[in-house]
């Protein structure tokens, strides 16, 4: 595929993930911290945001398998899982866990373990489109090319 | 238990006269200020650091209140007796962030002598803007920089009128302040005639007890354990419960 093309389709695929919702300007923020000095900066970032939620995700899956689930446990992972999906723009992830947490506030176990479903498959749709997104970004810089600012026209 | 982060900016040579040794590192530019970040969720550490070093800060990132007091050579057993209003930290200038959108609260933080709050996530916008007037501050700084409530300059909290965003707050300095001079710099801050230099601190807002709103969740964690007390004698950890 000609350089051009994949270009366009980085942009075109960015773009999506911010029409759908998966992505919310804090991502965009993020992409202003790159430049030269830090060109890794966001799939940095990103990476560790999905090495944090795989053990807090573990974490909230064994805390909701107890026999007598202690929310107090619970509510503060779902509080960390928010704010770093709210930091780096995981605008589903982070708007589930909103809702998981007025579960938990209610102590409705039955409640939070529909959440937890709901919070894994945002969160696992964010990191399979931002995984896509990073092998796209590669394969431009591989080939030589830059990878194109985004288009705010939306 | 998650809470949130806060940034601290020392000038290197305020760093030097509380007692922090062994920093290695090339003398700071006058205009430099340090900042020390305290927040236990290592993306937000990651995001904050990088948002002020891309500021001109120089910047320490930690995961913890207890951290934050050892970095600035606190030692938490001795702090009542060390610590009291007139201690140099009490010119470290806090700014609370938090993901907390609660007006109360973040009138409370200001109240509590909080230099700003920034509203998470934070935003380059937000670290710039903070930035500015600390430089400003920092230029200006007069003997008594944290001011007891009854001083304290005009606060202004500025809600975004737009539904979507949040209200951030502003801090509008008193110019009529009667400051001295510009403070010089000066390598030995502990001579109590020289006006102490504007370190600034940001943490994160500590965790309050559940009181969710719709679009915001709030933080659960004893309503004392404030930031500020990183400068006051009872030395409970900043935003831990």
């Amino acid at each position: 595929m000609e350089l051009v093309q994949m270009q366009k389709s980085l942009q075109d695929y960015t773009k999506s993930l911010f029409l759908d919702g998966v992505l919310d300007s804090q991502f965009l923020q993020l992409q202003q911290l790159q430049d030269e000095s830090n060109p890794d900066f966001v799939s940095q970032v990103v990476t560790l945001f999905f090495q944090d939620s795989d053990r807090i995700l573990n974490d909230l899956s064994l805390s909701l398998d107890q026999q007598v689930v202690d929310f107090k446990k619970v509510d503060p992972h779902v509080h960390q899982l928010k704010g770093s999906s709210s930091s780096i723009g995981a605008q589903r992830v982070k708007n589930a866990c909103v809702v998981f947490r007025s579960f938990c506030e209610q102590q409705n176990v039955e409640g939070c373990h529909r959440c937890l479903q709901q919070v894994k498959k945002e969160y696992y749709l964010v990191k399979n489109r931002l995984e896509t997104l990073f092998k796209l970004e590669q394969q431009i810089v591989a080939s030589g090319g830059m990878i194109p600012a985004m288009e705010l026209g939306f | 238990m998650a809470s949130d982060g806060g940034v601290s900016c020392l000038r290197r040579s305020e760093m030097m006269s509380v007692g922090i040794g062994g920093i290695d590192s090339p003398p700071l530019d006058v205009d430099e200020v340090h900042v020390l970040a305290v927040d236990d969720s290592l993306v937000d550490r990651i995001v904050i650091e990088r948002l002020l070093r891309i500021t001109s800060c120089k910047v320490t990132a930690v995961d913890s209140g207890w951290r934050a007091l050892e970095f600035l050579g606190i030692d938490n057993e001795k702090a009542s007796a060390e610590l009291d209003e007139s201690s140099s930290f009490r010119q470290v200038p806090v700014v609370i962030m938090s993901s907390e959108n609660v007006i109360t609260r973040i009138d409370r933080c200001l109240e509590e002598g909080a230099e700003d709050f920034l509203l998470k996530p934070v935003k380059l916008a937000d670290v710039k803007r903070l930035r500015n007037y600390l430089a400003r501050d920092v230029k200006h700084s007069n003997g008594n920089k944290r001011k007891l409530p009854k001083d304290s300059p005009p606060l202004t909290l500025s809600p975004d009128s737009s539904d979507s965003s949040p209200p951030r707050s502003t801090l509008s300095p008193d110019s009529s302040d009667s400051s001295p001079p510009p403070s010089t710099l000066s390598p030995d801050s502990s001579d109590s005639s020289s006006p102490p230099l504007s370190p600034v601190e940001i943490f994160s807002s500590p965790l309050l007890s559940p009181l969710d709103d719709e679009v915001d969740d709030v933080l659960t964690s004893s309503p004392e354990s404030t930031p500020s007390l990183v400068r006051r004698q009872k030395m409970r950890s900043p935003g831990l419960d």
